[in-house]
């Protein structure tokens, strides 16, 4: 064993040009994923370099002085730090390592130097997925393993360099070969439901629900696609109707702006339920403290507070995935007797705005008289037959924002909705809320849990009604109800950006539900969907210790398997041998056995005797068999193939 | 207690021939299998498992199912890098051995035959210090170049086969102890003394009587009257003279181990083996008498390997 950890080979050895080819086409993927964060100039900058390194090394070999190395990194920090104030970080980090694949490259002479330049590329393109795990991204990133391993390839020797894609083919080849093994592992890799350290950094900054309400606040929300809670009931999910989640309640108006009420009193939610469903939420980190819940919740989960109007508040932000577990009523009357302030409350509106609304609910009250439904129902009629469309960039609205969007743009969505609908309904004399939360979801059969997303927020508005206490009335399904039972980007229909219109919109639908497959299946399959993982198989919860013993034996079971296909031979024997053998066993079957005495000659000359009706084929097979024992060392492989046709076809008839 | 580890050493040799220092030779040919066959990532491998282990623990800590997805496919693509490492060796042949010739103090030449079903790539053959890659499809021949020192038999040193094939994450190695040996040459002498000619000319014209006769001719003034054919001559109307295929130009050399008294036992070689070289180059005929046999009149290079390799035997 001497010699063991020595390098083998000559220090000087330099690797050939298509290994440094390949390394740097690696390093123009690194590049090109982590385009979209490091600075375009700087991005530039590592471009040129790559490119004038590669061709000094091509048209004028050499290493790059030593002396250089330090005033180039030193500039490289330099950059960095002048980009973004600081070194550490997400993004300083990864235009920090990129310059760093870049310089490592202009030292590259030796196999050993390009080794770890290819597996920093690796580690480098994995990094870029920190930035958007879309299935784009990721399809790149997974296109720039295959130069990485192909580097790794060409520094063994005695390699000749055929054209490259030829060269990229045996790489492709060995990751298809990994899938299986590769997606076990990562459907069985027992995920953290709460992770090691702090993932929040510029996350934090993300849009999300806001405790105060203006027109056009959503528009970034409704766009947003990314998951805001997951959502597993116990028993059958509720309708898709019924899926509404109350974030906030809104309740004071300013002509402008609504806002929650921060005098509301009691942390008891006087409800009566007569149906009530149990369901676990596990909530993406928001950063704030609400926490949203379905409908009307009985009561707080710990650690959080509730309050009367339904609103929940934890007792810390929400700074990691939260997850918990709570009852909520389906049939329920909420608050069935009000008192006299919060009642003046829900009545409140500002002095001096949207007098045509004002005026408008008068008339409305005049007609109706106290049939309360009836004035609901013709506002809600008003938005279904008024002319009014669902558009998520709507026109903006002046002072009077109500009298506007009522009688003037007559567009918008979920928001607009709601606040000129509660706005005539206060005008009216119907206390009136307004809530924000979510609505809707998608539902996944497989996951058995409901996905809902920063893009399904949405607002509507509570009533108050003798007798039945609040109830939910959500002015936009009157105008367009594709938005409660298609979600946002349905209601949206015609009013998307031209580019998204016709063919190129159905081909976007098309290759959105690949997007949606991707999100679902991959980067949407975390700890709780992978709970319910055996679902199928009547366990409800793996929980981390079956599914390492699930991940073992799987991995045992790959292992076996490749073991197997290491060790597998061909079978040697001799094929005409063989074949001879199985014609025996035929003419055997049909009372020809050969003696032992017997040569194959012999014995096939006895059987075309025993078998006459049959004598030339037979005669034919031993003269084939006999050429393909005795005429050449080695038969050729079409007479081999032919003569075990024959046999094959050769079916003895009994003599009687 | 030493009963129990000599036992459990038997043990290894017999089950794990190639891992333990295994000194019994084996008889070609020799096919690599399963038993002697060792896998161990390389450095290189170590660092990037480690690289891997870090890629899964930030994929699992920002929930980045992608980062996970490549993370388990690189892994994967690892793993599978260590079987193809192991598959590149198993069922190699060494069907066998080649030596060629060298004298002591010269590298020699020794030729391994390879045979595979499969393409096989990036072997490498380490043997006395130095590192040749090849690749085998079907058959292959690799030769190496042993330093030598003596005369004599020497032993194919043990040598080792391995690759690091296709990534070079692991290596797969085994150790081969072929029982071939190949024969040193004596070294020849710089320079010294021509052998004595102890033959005169008229024994070797003796020597060359009874050979066959190539043919007759007429005779010509000046010729030997010893090569009148007298009885051919007797049905012809003129004498006839055998004439011999070709006059010998050169006179053959008897080196004789006896004549060189006064010398060393390895001098005498040497010298004997600097004569043999220059009647090689010269073209002659020559007969080597060695104290344990005796190798008669020849010429040639084959002759020549003939009574280099006695020479390398001498005791």
């Amino acid at each position: 064993m001497t010699g063991w950890w020595k390098a083998k080979h000559p220090v000087h050895e330099r690797i050939t040009e298509r290994s440094f080819d390949l390394l740097s086409l690696t390093t123009a993927f690194v590049l090109a994923v982590h385009a979209g964060h490091v600075p375009i100039w700087l991005t530039l900058v590592f471009c040129g370099a790559l490119i004038l390194r590669w061709w000094q090394r091509r048209y004028r070999p050499g290493s790059v002085p030593g002396w250089l190395k330090v005033p180039m990194l030193a500039m490289l920090v330099g950059a960095v730090v002048l980009d973004y104030g600081n070194l550490f970080g997400r993004e300083p980090g990864s235009a920090l390592a990129a310059g760093l694949l870049v310089l490592k490259l202009s030292e590259t002479e030796a196999p050993r130097d390009a080794r770890v330049a290819a597996a920093f590329a690796c580690f480098l393109l994995m990094a870029a997925l920190l930035f958007g795990q879309g299935m784009l991204a990721t399809s790149v990133v997974a296109l720039g393993l295959l130069p990485a391993l192909t580097t790794w390839r060409s520094l063994e020797p005695t390699q000749a360099s055929p054209s490259l894609p030829r060269q990229l083919a045996p790489a492709l080849g060995l990751l298809a070969a990994s899938l299986p093994l590769a997606l076990t592992a990562f459907v069985l890799v027992p995920r953290l439901s709460s992770p090691l350290w702090g993932t929040n950094g510029p996350s934090s900054a993300k849009t999300g629900l806001s405790d105060h309400m203006s027109p056009s606040d959503f528009n970034e929300l409704l766009v947003d696609d990314t998951a805001a809670m997951r959502v597993s009931f116990d028993g059958t999910p509720p309708p898709q109707g019924q899926r509404y989640f109350r974030a906030f309640v809104m309740w004071d108006y300013d002509g402008r702006d609504w806002n929650r009420s921060e005098q509301l009193e009691g942390t008891q939610i006087p409800v009566e339920a007569t149906r009530t469903i149990r369901y676990r939420i596990s909530l993406e980190p928001t950063h704030q403290r609400v926490l949203p819940v379905l409908d009307v919740p009985l009561d707080a989960p710990p650690q959080s507070q509730a309050r009367t109007d339904g609103e929940i508040f934890a007792d810390k932000p929400v700074d990691e995935v939260r997850e918990y577990e709570l009852r909520s009523a389906l049939n329920y009357r909420f608050e069935p007797s009000l008192d006299p302030v919060t009642r003046l409350r829900a009545l409140q509106l500002p002095d001096g705005f949207d007098p045509r609304t004002r005026a408008l609910a008068g008339q409305w009250r005049q007609r109706y008289g106290h049939d309360n439904v009836a004035i609901i129902q013709a506002a809600l009629a008003m938005f279904h037959d008024g002319g009014f469309s669902y558009t998520l960039l709507p026109a903006p609205l002046g002072r009077n924002a109500v009298d506007d969007f009522l009688f003037n743009t007559r567009e918008g969505f979920c928001e607009h909705y709601a606040s000129g609908f509660t706005v005539l309904m206060r005008a009216a004399g119907i206390p009136t809320r307004v809530v924000t939360g979510f609505q809707g979801g998608f539902w996944n059969q497989m996951g058995q849990y409901l996905l809902v997303r920063n893009a399904d927020a949405h607002a509507w508005s509570e009533v108050w009604l003798e007798g039945r206490g609040w109830v939910r009335v959500d002015p936009t399904a009157a105008i367009r109800p594709q938005r409660i039972t298609q979600g946002a980007a349905g209601a949206a229909g015609n009013q998307l950006p031209w580019y998204q219109s016709g063919l190129l919109e159905s081909m976007r639908n098309h290759w959105d539900i690949v997007n949606r497959w991707w999100n679902q299946s991959v980067i949407g399959f975390d700890a709780l969907r992978q709970r319910g993982l055996l679902t199928p198989f009547g366990i409800r919860e793996a929980d981390v210790s079956l599914l390492t013993k699930l991940l073992v034996i799987a991995m045992t079971v790959f292992g076996a398997a490749g073991l197997a296909w290491a060790l597998w031979r061909r079978p040697e024997g001799d094929p005409a041998l063989a074949a001879l053998r199985s014609l025996e066993r035929k003419l055997a079957h049909a009372g020809v056995a050969r003696r032992r005495s017997e040569g194959p000659q012999h014995y096939l000359r006895r059987a075309a005797r025993s078998l006459p009706g049959q004598r030339a084929e037979l005669e034919s097979l031993m003269r084939c068999y006999i050429e393909l024992r005795y005429a050449t060392a080695e038969p050729s492989t079409e007479s081999l193939r032919s003569f075990r046709l024959a046999i094959r076809n050769f079916h003895p008839r009994r003599v009687v | 207690m030493q009963a129990q580890w000599e036992r459990l050493r038997l043990w290894a040799e017999r089950r794990l021939p190639a891992l333990t220092e295994h000194r019994r030779r084996e008889v070609l040919p020799i096919e690599l299998h399963r038993r002697r066959i060792y896998i161990m990532p390389t450095g290189f491998g170590l660092a990037f498992t480690l690289l891997l282990l870090v890629m899964l623990v930030g994929s699992l800590n920002y929930s980045n199912n992608a980062a996970l997805l490549l993370t388990c496919l690189l892994g994967a693509a690892t793993s599978i890098s260590m079987l193809v490492a192991f598959r590149s060796l198993n069922g190699l042949r060494i069907r066998g051995v080649r030596g060629g010739h060298a004298t002591a103090g010269e590298p020699i030449d020794v030729t391994f035959d390879f045979e595979a079903k499969h393409l096989r790539q990036a072997l490498r053959l380490d043997i006395a210090q130095l590192v040749h890659a090849f690749d085998v499809e079907g058959r292959a021949d690799v030769t190496v170049s042993l330093p030598t020192e003596y005369r004599g038999w020497l032993s194919v040193p043990r040598l080792r086969i391995w690759t690091t094939w296709p990534m070079g994450l692991f290596r797969a190695w085994s150790w081969v102890n072929p029982q071939y040996a190949v024969l040193v040459w004596p070294r020849p002498e710089i320079s010294g003394p021509g052998p004595t000619l102890p033959f005169e000319d008229n024994r070797r014209q003796r020597l060359h009587f009874g050979e066959d006769l190539a043919s007759l001719r007429d005779y010509r003034n000046g010729d030997s009257i010893r090569h009148v054919a007298w009885k051919a001559s007797a049905r012809h109307e003129n004498l006839l003279v055998k004439d011999y295929e070709q006059p010998v130009a050169q006179q053959e050399w008897r080196l004789d181990w006896r004549h060189l008294q006064g010398l060393d036992h390895e001098a005498r070689i040497a010298r004997l083996a600097r004569w043999l070289g220059e009647a090689l180059a010269q073209g002659r005929q020559w007969s080597l008498w060695l104290p344990n046999e005796v190798i008669g009149i020849g010429n040639g290079p084959s002759h020549y390997t003939r009574c280099m390799s006695a020479l390398a035997l001498l005791p």
